[in-house]
Parts: C-alpha cells; sequence; structure tokens
C-alpha cells in the first residue's frame, strides 16, 4: 500500500479522489430524487457548469501563480451587460466577433488588476478586493440600473442555450457546454504540453527561482490575470445567452463560486500545483451538489451556501493533511525516487 | 522605519483635515457635535471590527469572514429575541455563537496551518449561508424598545453604546497592541514568523488568540448592528469586510505584516467616514461610494509602493 502511494504522483490521487467524491455524489442523489438519472437533469447540471468552467480555470491560472482574483464576478456583470448592449445594438454582429468582444473586454479588466499586481507590486486580494467593488460601481454607473431584456437580442443568442451541437444517446451536448469545455482544453492542453504556460506553475511554486531561472515573473502575472480576465469573459458571454436578463447584480459571487470549484479541483492555493482536469471535475462537483441540493426535498435550498464552505473547507483540510502525510512518508522512504 | 510612520499618519492628518475643510465648505452644520456622532453611528459596527482586524494584519494574517459572523451573530440574536428570549441571555448566546466560529478559523489556521486567506474566505461563505438557513428569504424585527433604544439612544451624554465601546476598544486594543509583550509578539510574528519560532514565541497560540477575539468582536458588533437597525436579513453586513480591510490599509498597516499603529487606523476611519458622509452630502450613490472605497483600498498600498521606488532611485543616483 505504502509503495503503491509512494509510487503514484499526488495529482494523480486528487483526480481519483475527486472521480470517486462526484461517482458518490450522483449516486447519492439518484436515490434521494426521483428521475435524477435523466437527460433532463443532464442538461441541467452541463448547461449550469458551463456558465462557471471557463471563470473557474481562470482563477485557476491565478492561482497556480499563488495570486487571486476576486474580481472575476464583477467582469462577468461588466461584460455581460456590455456585450448584450452591443449585441443589442449591432444585431449583424458576427457570433464570432461577439465572443472575441467579450473576451476583449473581460481581458481589459484583468489587464488593469495585472497591470497593479505584476508592476505596482500591490497583493492581488488588495487589488482584485477593490476592483471587485470598483467594476461594480462602474456597472452600476454605466448602464444607469436599467436591464438588458431577452427582447433586444439577436435571435440566435436566445436559442443558443437550446442549441445542440451533438447529441449522446438521450443525452444532449449543448453549445454553450462544448464552448466551455474547448477553453478548458486549450489551457488544459497549454499547461501540461507548452513550455510558455509551464511558467504559471514555475512563478506559484518558487518565485525566488523562477528569477533566478531568467522568468520574467511579473509578466507572468500578469498574463494570468490578463487570461483571467479573458475567460471571465467568455463566462459573461454563456451568463448572457443562458438568462438573457442581465441586471446590475448579474455574475454576483461567481468570484467565491469559481474559487471554490478551484480549490475544490485540488489547485493548491499556494501556488504551483494543480491540474485543469482537476478544476473541470471540481467544477462538476460543486455544481452538481448545488444543482442537486435545491431538488433535494429533505433539506432546505437555503443550506447550499452552508454546505458550499463546508465542501470548500473539508477539501483544503483533507488537501493540506493529505500532502503533509504524503511528504512524511516519503521521507521516511528516504527519498526512493 | 519610524520616520516612515510618522510621515504616513502626517499624510493622513493632512488628507482628514481637507475632507473636513471640504464638508464644511458644502455644509455648514456638518461640525456640531450630533451631526458628528451620527456619522460615527453609520458605520459604527465596521469600526468597531476594524479594530481587531489591524492586530490580525499587523501579524501577517487576515481575516474575510468577520462581516458573515456580523452577520450571522445579528441573525442569531434577532432569532432569539422572536422566541422570547432576554435581551442579555441572547447577547450571551451570540458571544458563545463568535467564540465557537473564532475557534474553527483559529484551529484550522494555527493548528492544521491552512492560510488564513482560505479559511476565513470559506468560512465567511459558511457563516453567511447559516444566517440563511435561519431567516431564510424573511426579516426578522420586533426588538423590544429597550434594544432598539440601547441600539440607538445616547448611553453616557449623546455616546451610544456601540460608540463607547469603540472608544474603549480603541484605547484597549491600542494599548495591548503597542505597550505589551503580547503586542510585541503580534508585531515580530507579522515581521518574520520564522524568526519568532525561533526565539521562542508560541506563534499558534497568538494566532489562535487573535482570531477568536476578531469573532467574538465581530459577534458583538453584529449584536449591536441588529440593535441599532432594529430587524436583520440573511444579507445583513454582507460585504463589510471590504470597508473594514480598507480602513485597516489605509491607516498604515502593511498588508505584509509587522507594520501599522493604531493612531493610524483611527485617522484613517475618521477619513473615510468624512469622506462617505461627504459623498452623501453630494448626493453621490452608494455604488459610487463603494467604488472610490475600492480605489482608496489600492492606492493605499500602491502609493508607498511608488514612493518607496522612486526614493530608492533618488538614493541610487
Amino acid at each position: 500500500m505504502n509503495g503503491l502511494i509512494g509510487r503514484v504522483s499526488p495529482q494523480t490521487l486528487r483526480l481519483v479522489a475527486l472521480f470517486l467524491a462526484l461517482l458518490a455524489t450522483v449516486l447519492f442523489f439518484s436515490t434521494q430524487i426521483e428521475g435524477y438519472l435523466s437527460a433532463r437533469m443532464f442538461n441541467r447540471i452541463s448547461t449550469s457548469a458551463a456558465v462557471v468552467l471557463p471563470i473557474a480555470v481562470g482563477q485557476a491560472i491565478v492561482i497556480m501563480t499563488r495570486n487571486i482574483d476576486l474580481s472575476v464576478g464583477s467582469i462577468l456583470g461588466v461584460v455581460a451587460y456590455m456585450t448584450g448592449q452591443a449585441l443589442g445594438a449591432m444585431p449583424e454582429m458576427h457570433p464570432v466577433f461577439a465572443v472575441l468582444l467579450a473576451m476583449g473586454i473581460g481581458a481589459v479588466a484583468g489587464a488593469i488588476n495585472g497591470i497593479i499586481i505584476a508592476w505596482g507590486r500591490v497583493p492581488s486580494i488588495i487589488v482584485t478586493l477593490g476592483t471587485l467593488a470598483l467594476y461594480r460601481s462602474f456597472l452600476v454607473e454605466y448602464s444607469n440600473a436599467t436591464t438588458i431584456t431577452t427582447a433586444s437580442l439577436p435571435q440566435w443568442l436566445v436559442d443558443l442555450p437550446q442549441a445542440s451541437l451533438f447529441s449522446i444517446g438521450a443525452l444532449d451536448v449543448r453549445v454553450t457546454v462544448v464552448l466551455a469545455l474547448a477553453a478548458c482544453l486549450v489551457v488544459g492542453v497549454a499547461l501540461s504540453r507548452l513550455r510558455a504556460a509551464r511558467k504559471f506553475l514555475a512563478v506559484g511554486s518558487n518565485p525566488d527561482a523562477a528569477k533566478m531561472a531568467g522568468i520574467d515573473a511579473p509578466r507572468v502575472v500578469f498574463v494570468a490575470f490578463v487570461l483571467a480576465g479573458a475567460l471571465a469573459g467568455l463566462s459573461g458571454f454563456i451568463f448572457l445567452a443562458k438568462f438573457g436578463n442581465i441586471t446590475v447584480v448579474a455574475g454576483l459571487g461567481f468570484e467565491l463560486k469559481s474559487i471554490a470549484a478551484v480549490v475544490v479541483g485540488g489547485v493548491s492555493i499556494m501556488g504551483g500545483s494543480g491540474t485543469i482536469l482537476g478544476v473541470l471535475m471540481g467544477t462538476v462537483l460543486v455544481d452538481t451538489i448545488d444543482n442537486s441540493l435545491t431538488r433535494w426535498e429533505l433539506v432546505s435550498e437555503f443550506w447550499r451556501d452552508a454546505l458550499l464552505g463546508m465542501l470548500i473547507m473539508a477539501a483544503v483540510t483533507v488537501d493540506t493533511l493529505a500532502a503533509r502525510q504524503l511528504a512524511r512518508m516519503r521521507r521516511k522512504d528516504g527519498g526512493a525516487e | 522605519m519610524m520616520g516612515w510612520l510618522r510621515s504616513w499618519e502626517g499624510g493622513l492628518l493632512v488628507v482628514f483635515l481637507a475632507t473636513l475643510a471640504l464638508n464644511v465648505s458644502f455644509a455648514p452644520e456638518f461640525l456640531t457635535v450630533q451631526n458628528q456622532i451620527n456619522l460615527f453611528q453609520l458605520s459604527v459596527e465596521k469600526i468597531i471590527v476594524a479594530l481587531v482586524m489591524t492586530l490580525i494584519i499587523i501579524n501577517a494574517e487576515i481575516d474575510l469572514s468577520v462581516a458573515s459572523v456580523m452577520g450571522l451573530a445579528a441573525v442569531v440574536f434577532a432569532y432569539l429575541l422572536n422566541q422570547g428570549w432576554g435581551g442579555g441571555s441572547a447577547a450571551l448566546v451570540c458571544i458563545g455563537v463568535g467564540l465557537l466560529a473564532g475557534l474553527v478559523n483559529a484551529v484550522l489556521v494555527a493548528r492544521v496551518g491552512i492560510p488564513s486567506l482560505v479559511v476565513t474566505l470559506a468560512m465567511m461563505i459558511c457563516f453567511r449561508g447559516f444566517s440563511r438557513v435561519i431567516v431564510q428569504d424573511t426579516s426578522l424585527g420586533n426588538f423590544p424598545d429597550w434594544v432598539t433604544e440601547l441600539g440607538q439612544k445616547g448611553l453616557i451624554g449623546p455616546l451610544p453604546l456601540s460608540l463607547v465601546l469603540f472608544f474603549v476598544l480603541l484605547v484597549l486594543l491600542g494599548v495591548l497592541l503597542h505597550r505589551t509583550g503580547f503586542g510585541r509578539q503580534v508585531v515580530v510574528i507579522g515581521t518574520n514568523a520564522e524568526v519568532a519560532r525561533f526565539s521562542g514565541v508560541d506563534v499558534a497560540r497568538v494566532k489562535a488568540i487573535l482570531f477568536v477575539m476578531a469573532a467574538v468582536i465581530s459577534a458583538v458588533a453584529g449584536v449591536l448592528y441588529a440593535a441599532r437597525l432594529g430587524s436583520v436579513r440573511g444579507d445583513s453586513a454582507l460585504g463589510f469586510e471590504l470597508d473594514i480591510i480598507t480602513m485597516v490599509l489605509l491607516g498604515g498597516v502593511s498588508i505584509f505584516g509587522g507594520k501599522g499603529s493604531m493612531a493610524g487606523v483611527f485617522l484613517a476611519i475618521l477619513i473615510i467616514l468624512n469622506l462617505r458622509n461627504g459623498m452623501a452630502l453630494m448626493n453621490i450613490t452608494g455604488h459610487v461610494q463603494t467604488g472610490v472605497i475600492g480605489t482608496l483600498l489600492i492606492l493605499s498600498v500602491l502609493l508607498p509602493n511608488i514612493v518607496g521606488d522612486l526614493r530608492a532611485r533618488r538614493a541610487r543616483a
């Protein structure tokens, strides 16, 4: 047993544990909720996870560099509103351009964060706590407290959430889900295959060593925040398509949702480690629990936040203790590797 | 370092006087005792928590869960009063809730060794969730008259209980931080926890005490908040941590720990209260006010960095 655990990498262990947790959750709720294992439930969870996934992937990149982005929820709100407004004014806009516009607005907001954090040397928690308020108050002022309504949006966007790209048996895979998964896949492959993308992990695991190795750490951190902004923008676009009606509170609390997904997905909050596959599973797990609780009659839906908080805490605590135990075991083995 | 501190606080004093002058020029009745008390009372719960947050940040930690603890205590207080409990025993239970919340934070941060940012972020969601479980989507009110009176009316002269508590805590925590061995340990740990440990400071104990203290004081502030407003909801005190942390950092406390003074935080509190009041007088909406506070938060760390860079460059030249 010791030998096996010693050989398998901690990341793989995490992924296996996450998969088992997800399986257990689904099995549990299928005994509690009637008609749980249905195509409808798959749709409900997959489309709702699709909104969170890009923002969580962006958050993961930032956390890997040992930073945090609390402003992504506000960025999502700003992007959803401005993109909706632009599409209302220019209904002829090409869908691809609309997505790029959303990601572009997000990237600008992320770049503002990144500049202050990377070159102003202000801790990310301070900057993004500030811009969390700042971007939201910008949205309130900019929108003049008016609402984007479905009626003002072009038809293709209104139809988008119901559009399926393909079906596996009875399971429809929606376009928005594919869009979110594609972003996830690109980042995931880049992080594991591209030297440039590995720098995020290098900077997060040891900023001093990264500097010694000739990595321009501030630039890497800046890029991480720009990406987080752009991905929050993509989430903003999917949010706009899914809900249609955008008010000034759009995206409120998404920073916590994204951090929850990332942390449950096994990305170390101390930076330097984590996988995008983990983030994907973390997002799906958190969202499955969230969506299932609202349908579980035994427990009032008001328990959602409390359970979410406890879930995050449990995931982090188990992770911290397990990592420490693993390190101790490896030391005892005399560094067999 | 003392010179820098002094200049930061000197700067705060100038900013404060400027804000004051601006407000007085807009509204001459601004400088009356009653208006000053009103202005304090509008945010008195936040500034009470800012005092203990000062110690936490100087210790190089952070507590994002304070506002949720305030909200939870306020909700529990209102719930118990509605169940027919006496005000005193209900308040005691709330302090117990704070103690429990603080112990959870303390164990996870000081014993298990998880970064306080993560612990208190998760607990912020969790405690807020408990408030929602208790009140769901309704609001709780109908407190006995004496509770609302204690929350709003003057206790000593025109000063209400909450404001008296603020000034008492200001002095007590100021002395604790600047004049006692414990305070010095807080600063040493904030400067370099490793060095503190090797010089025999019980780092875990100091951190645990601070987190318990923060949660208990937040719970008391939450009860006062409920008493002042006369009704609470699941989202009572939501987002207060932004204002609280801004006050502390604007007061010259370093987010990296080890640096800061109670006097600086007191000046920053005066500035923010007067600024908000002044903006309200100029009919600036609450959302923009929050945006301005957010900008201040960033500038309060960014400006010293820029000044430091410029000084270093001049020293090299």
